[in-house]
């Protein structure tokens, strides 16, 4: 594992929002029958938060669980403890349909951090940023320019965007062009 | 002349002077000022040319329907053309230049056009330049181009920076007058989340300027109050600077934020673009005055009356010492008191109302000033300046009773609210006669999906002329707009205004009535682009009846401004001239931006660096940091080649070749499409998907597959290995990955949707290597401890191994002929093991191939490229590929549509192999002569070239094409004419130009 280098390899920027990139997390695409006892036995079981509703997420520290379509959650986990996840998994869901698979690599996590970040997202995605529109827990698979993302707000004052690894620079440029001090535009202050 | 007063001017700092240029002049403006105001401050009333005559023209209007104050603003980078004087904030060190002048704006040779007038009519460029028609390209067009054209085109980069921005909310209103702003209060105090935007810096447009008094304190007071209560309201936004630009469907409006333009070197964005979702729309956008239409109205001092007002109130400037007035309505009379009040000269009030005015005129007369009723101007005197005017009766033909001396006109034509952002969505408009304008239906407003209005307007814009009934219907409206999106409006009272007593406004739409030629030449409509009223009328008479037909034809309102001063009083004319009613006529369609908004704002942070994605593998850097030469493909970048020092493309990519033929050489396949396809249902999923058949492979194989449309064409072609009895792994082309998912998952989701089958696009998780070449399981061997000899992981197989400490799976896969294995480890760890590869391989002295290398090595294998020997018309049969096809399978995607009689056509073109008899590249896409042409004249065709290159290995060009009748033909020669002229002669050979037994990759 030594080896592993995640997209940016832990790349920062200091605007009016602190922008970072999260190093490797681990996430496994675990598609299924959301309603089955099964699935929701085997994703509470390997990260130990409960089950997200439509366009939510539950997380604690590195672990969680995203909904992500009407048959998919993305399950978080540190990235050092994917394998064991999936083999859990596998064990838990033997003889059901479903699958399981390891995407921690296929992808890049960003985190921004500070009073400016619902603004920074809204020149970014089409997604209604306002206080009591978006609120920690929504989970929102959207576009942030040109790239596919999903957001959600770990906190009020933090927002975490998962892109694909691939644009991960495209997605550090425009995050950093977001958050260049003096384009603060007051909306949600 | 026009100069700045010692009083006056409620929007200037008058303690803090700016510097500007003017065509290189240095001039004084003060902190508050536009651009117009400082010319005009500064006695230039010259800004500019038209566009056809190059008469001279001065500024008409204080806002954004001004027609001919445009100027280029700024230089090299910030050099911007066509920008509107009077909407340009003055900041120090502002640069402006006019246009459409040579060789100077004072002395113009253009304007021998204006003496050619007569001959320069409506159709004129159609009619003459017709024939002969070679003329027309070579030496009209030429010629018109060099003098068409207002502002230049910028040369340089724009250097600042642009943005959108996303907003979200129940209620939106446009225009911070005060319907805007009681709209505001209204939904606001109701719950509402409000944004409201106004296009200027300041807030209660023309209503501090005009007057009157609010529950009983002067208007102006009134607007600062609301202003600071709507400030202390979170529920509300209020936005300056910023322009409704457009209306759309679903409550979707676009605001055009001008963050910077008059702080040109402050951090951040200059425009932002918002794209706002609303539940409801108001706009209260106010009204537009219009022009009268007599001779001379275009020469500079000749301007509206509210902006002659404007410019005294707001900042401190007097467009002359003697100002004529002449209106069809009360409202300018407001000037003539506001003039006559700050000390300035009247000599003259011409209201072409036989009848006169109301309670203003009798204000106006108590102040001394002269007012003739049934009057009008016959003509303006004076040429770049205003020197007087002939008086005329309104009623008569234009007989001058009197010369009045004069520096400057003010003329009110009546107002037309500003409907444009009511009609972009399909608001309806109805003319009001007594009022003399189009106004908003409000019964027809723009609807959304469930028949509901999602547009409401507010104020003057309604057609609310008088301050009392603008407050209460932007209450109303207000109270509405909430209500609609869900929200309880408070039963609040509108506030009260003071009526005023107005004498109706007389529809005038040529001064005098009965104007002829000479005067009717004069007599401007369109002062941007030169259309007078002769010219709308000859339109008429040529028969151009509609008005979308008779604007095109005369170009009436197609300049920038889009006709907002033009386009009432020409549709009243071509009414007339048609002798119908001006609502038969009707209006032409309001399209946005209301004015036009900046590209960049448009692009917004898509430039530099971030103008688009670029898609990196994880060997990215690696191949930038060793002279790859980069070529896109889809959005990735992959290396062409790599450049050594002193080679060209084409020996680098030779070299590539060799090298990896001889001994060992590296390629970054990770932008192969990777799908995993899972589940019971996933064999019969894929023997459905590919041409052939998937569900007997054996865990640990791989198959080579092909994909067709269900046309029967061929649209993506991979290797397929089994993992385990429900897993699949599908490799796609690069370009295929997130189509071919997209496609997988359509025919899940709607017709197979009981299958049980998941698929999961895994294509970025893996890094994937192909290390190829004779040497290839040796290096691997140094790596390794696990067992990869020719019979533990056979061709054709994968088998998963540690290599270099990586997890890594191996499919023993070969695209170049050569022993090659394709090694996929985590995307993380990609890097790490190109770089162990690189280093292991050393001995080998392996070598990187790009694509160029990785094309050129499959068509000496004669292996097919999608989008290379496919375009979406080929079927794999055309492609001599019917082992890739299953007989035994009843069904596949394709396989009805390959039965069709066309695709069973024996004469369909078939691949062959091409070698040319010199030796040379045959040009990509050439096509092989028949004998004969065809019914166009042109030569008939026997076969075309998909795939061409010099091939390194056997030394001479070597080719793909689909011929006819191609595969029986071996050995004959067809012909490639090329463009040079010349013709090239190849011979049709087996495709498969090296190792046909595939004993090499084989070992």
């Amino acid at each position: 594992m030594s080896d592993a280098v995640s997209a940016l390899n832990g790349a920062t920027y200091n605007g009016f929002v602190t922008v970072t990139e999260l190093g490797l997390r681990g996430m496994i695409t675990l598609r299924g029958d959301l309603s089955s006892a099964g699935v929701k036995n085997a994703a509470i079981g390997v990260t130990g938060v409960d089950m997200p509703g439509q366009r939510q997420v539950h997380t604690v520290k590195e672990s969680g669980l995203a909904w992500m379509s009407p048959d998919e959650l993305l399950v978080m986990t540190p990235y050092a403890e994917v394998g064991d996840k999936l083999a859990q998994i596998d064990k838990l869901l033997k003889g059901k349909h479903y699958l399981a698979v390891n995407v921690s690599d296929a992808r890049a996590m960003f985190r921004i951090e500070g009073a400016g970040v619902r603004e920074v997202m809204a020149k970014l995605c089409p997604v209604d940023m306002a206080p009591d529109a978006f609120t920690p827990g929504v989970f929102r698979r959207t576009r942030m320019a040109q790239i596919p993302a999903a957001i959600w707000m770990p906190s009020d004052d933090a927002v975490q965007i998962i892109c694909f690894r691939s644009v991960a620079d495209y997605a550090f440029g425009l995050l950093k062009d977001a958050a260049e001090p003096g384009s603060e535009v007051g909306l949600f202050a | 002349m026009s100069t700045r007063l010692a009083t006056g001017g409620r929007l200037l700092e008058t303690g803090r002077a700016v510097n500007f240029t003017f065509n290189g002049k240095r001039l004084t403006g003060y902190e508050g000022d536009t651009l117009a105001s400082a010319l005009l401050a500064n006695d230039q009333m010259l800004v500019g040319r038209s566009f056809k005559y190059h008469r001279p023209r001065g500024i008409v209007a204080s806002g954004g329907e001004e027609p001919n104050a445009l100027v280029g603003l700024g230089t090299g980078a910030r050099f911007e053309p066509n920008q509107r004087a009077t909407t340009t904030e003055l900041f120090d060190g502002l640069t402006a230049t006019s246009q459409n002048h040579w060789p100077s704006l004072e002395f113009d040779v253009g304007a021998v056009n204006s003496k050619l007038g007569r001959f320069l009519t409506a159709g004129f460029y159609y009619k003459t330049f017709i024939s002969p028609r070679p003329f027309w390209k070579h030496i009209y067009e030429p010629i018109i181009r060099q003098s068409a054209g207002l502002g230049k085109a910028p040369k340089d980069r724009d250097e600042d920076k642009y943005e959108h921005f996303y907003a979200f909310v129940d209620v939106v209103i446009i225009g911070g007058g005060v319907a805007g702003l009681q709209a505001a209060r209204a939904a606001g105090q109701a719950g509402a989340k409000v944004l409201l935007m106004e296009q200027t810096a300041h807030w209660g447009g023309r209503a501090p300027v005009d007057g009157g008094s609010v529950n009983g304190q002067p208007v102006d007071k009134f607007v600062d109050e609301i202003v600071s209560e709507l400030e202390t309201m979170d529920n509300v936004t209020l936005r300056t600077r910023m322009m409704g630009a457009g209306v759309y469907d679903h409550g979707y409006v676009l605001g055009y934020e001008r963050v910077n333009d008059h702080q040109p070197d402050a951090p951040g964005p200059r425009h932002r673009l918002w794209r706002i979702r609303a539940g409801q729309i108001v706009t209260a956008t106010g009204a537009i005055e219009r022009p009268l239409s007599f001779a001379g109205n275009d020469i500079p001092g000749v301007m509206l009356a509210s902006a002659v007002r404007d410019y005294a109130v707001n900042y401190g400037v007097s467009i002359g010492d003697r100002t004529v007035v002449v209106t069809n309505n009360d409202d300018a009379y407001l000037t003539a008191i506001t003039l006559k009040n700050m000390g300035l000269d009247v000599p003259v009030i011409l209201d072409a109302r036989a009848g006169g005015g109301g309670a203003l005129a009798d204000q106006a007369r108590d102040l001394g000033i002269r007012v003739e009723n049934g009057k009008g101007i016959a003509k303006v005197l004076g040429g770049k300046r205003v020197s007087g005017v002939a008086v005329c009766a309104q009623a008569g033909e234009g007989a001058v009773v009197e010369e009045i001396e004069c520096d400057a006109v003010a003329m009110s034509g009546g107002w037309s609210p500003v409907v444009h952002l009511w009609s972009h969505c399909g608001g309806k408009l109805i003319w009001d006669d007594a009022q003399a304008h189009f106004r908003p239906d409000v019964d027809k407003a723009p609807t959304g999906a469930q028949g509901e209005a999602f547009v409401a307007v507010a104020g003057t814009a309604n057609g609310h002329l008088d301050l009392a009934a603008v407050l209460a219907d932007a209450d109303a409206v207000g109270k509405a707009a909430a209500k609609a999106t869900g929200f309880n409006p408070k039963r609040k009272a509108a506030p009260v205004a003071e009526a005023t007593q107005a004498a109706p406004v007389e529809a005038i739409w040529l001064m005098p009535q009965g104007a002829g030629i000479n005067l009717r030449m004069k007599s401007w409509l369109d002062y941007q682009n030169d259309v007078k009223v002769s010219d709308v009328q000859l339109a008429a008479r040529e028969g151009f009846e509609s008005v979308e037909h008779a604007k095109r034809y005369t170009t009436l309102g197609m300049a920038t401004d889009q006709g907002k001063l033009s386009n009432i009083n020409g549709l009243a004319i071509l009414s007339d001239a048609l002798n119908q009613p001006i609502p038969q006529t009707g209006t032409t369609t309001f399209r946005p931006p209301y004015t036009p908004i900046s590209l960049s704002a448009i692009a917004g942070q898509a430039r530099g660096e971030i103008f688009q994605p670029i898609r990196k593998t994880p060997m990215h850097s690696w191949h930038q940091e060793n002279g790859a030469h980069f070529e896109p493909v889809g959005q990735w970048r992959r290396p062409y080649c790599y450049l050594q020092s002193g080679e060209s493309t084409k020996t680098a990519v030779h070299r590539e070749i060799t090298q990896t033929r001889n001994s060992l050489a590296l390629l970054d396949a990770s932008t192969l499409g990777k799908i995993i396809v899972k589940g019971p249902d996933a064999g019969k999923f894929l023997d459905m998907l590919y041409t052939n058949m998937m569900s007997t492979l054996k865990p640990g194989k791989c198959r080579y597959g092909l994909m067709c449309s269900e046309n029967g064409f061929l649209m993506d072609d991979g290797v397929v290995a089994r993992i385990d009895d429900d897993t699949f792994l599908c490799h796609t082309t690069t370009g295929g990955a997130e189509s071919i998912h997209g496609h997988m998952e359509e025919w899940l989701q709607t017709e197979w949707w009981d299958w049980k089958v998941y698929t999961a696009n895994v294509t970025e998780q893996y890094a994937q290597i192909a290390v190829v070449g004779p040497n290839a399981r040796k290096v691997l061997e140094k790596l390794t401890q696990d067992d990869i000899s020719a019979d533990a992981l056979a061709f054709m197989s994968f088998a998963d191994i540690t290599l270099a400490g990586i997890k890594a799976r191996a499919y023993r896969i070969s695209f170049s002929g050569e022993l090659s294995y394709e090694i996929a480890v985590s995307a993380s760890e990609g890097r790490a093991l190109w770089d162990k590869l690189l280093e292991a391989g050393a001995e080998f002295d392996v070598t990187t191939y790009g694509t160029e290398g990785l094309h050129v090595m499959r068509a000496e294998k004669g292996f097919i490229m999608i989008g290379d020997e496919t375009d979406g018309t080929v079927i794999p049969q055309d492609l001599n590929m019917q082992w890739a096809i299953s007989k035994k399978k009843d069904d596949y995607l394709g396989k009805r549509a390959q039965e069709r009689s066309h695709m069973t056509d024996p004469t369909r073109w078939k691949l062959v192999g091409l070698e040319t008899t010199d030796g040379s590249v045959l040009p990509e896409g050439a096509y092989a002569t028949a004998p004969g042409t065809n019914a166009n004249g042109q030569r008939n065709t026997q076969g075309r070239v998909t795939s061409t290159y010099h091939s390194p290995t056997l030394g001479k060009g070597i080719a793909m094409a689909l011929v006819l009748n191609g595969p029986d033909r071996m050995g004959e020669t067809l012909e490639f004419p090329k463009v040079d002229g010349t013709v090239v002669t190849a011979k049709i050979v087996d495709p498969i130009f090296y190792d046909k037994d595939g004993e090499k990759q084989n070992v």
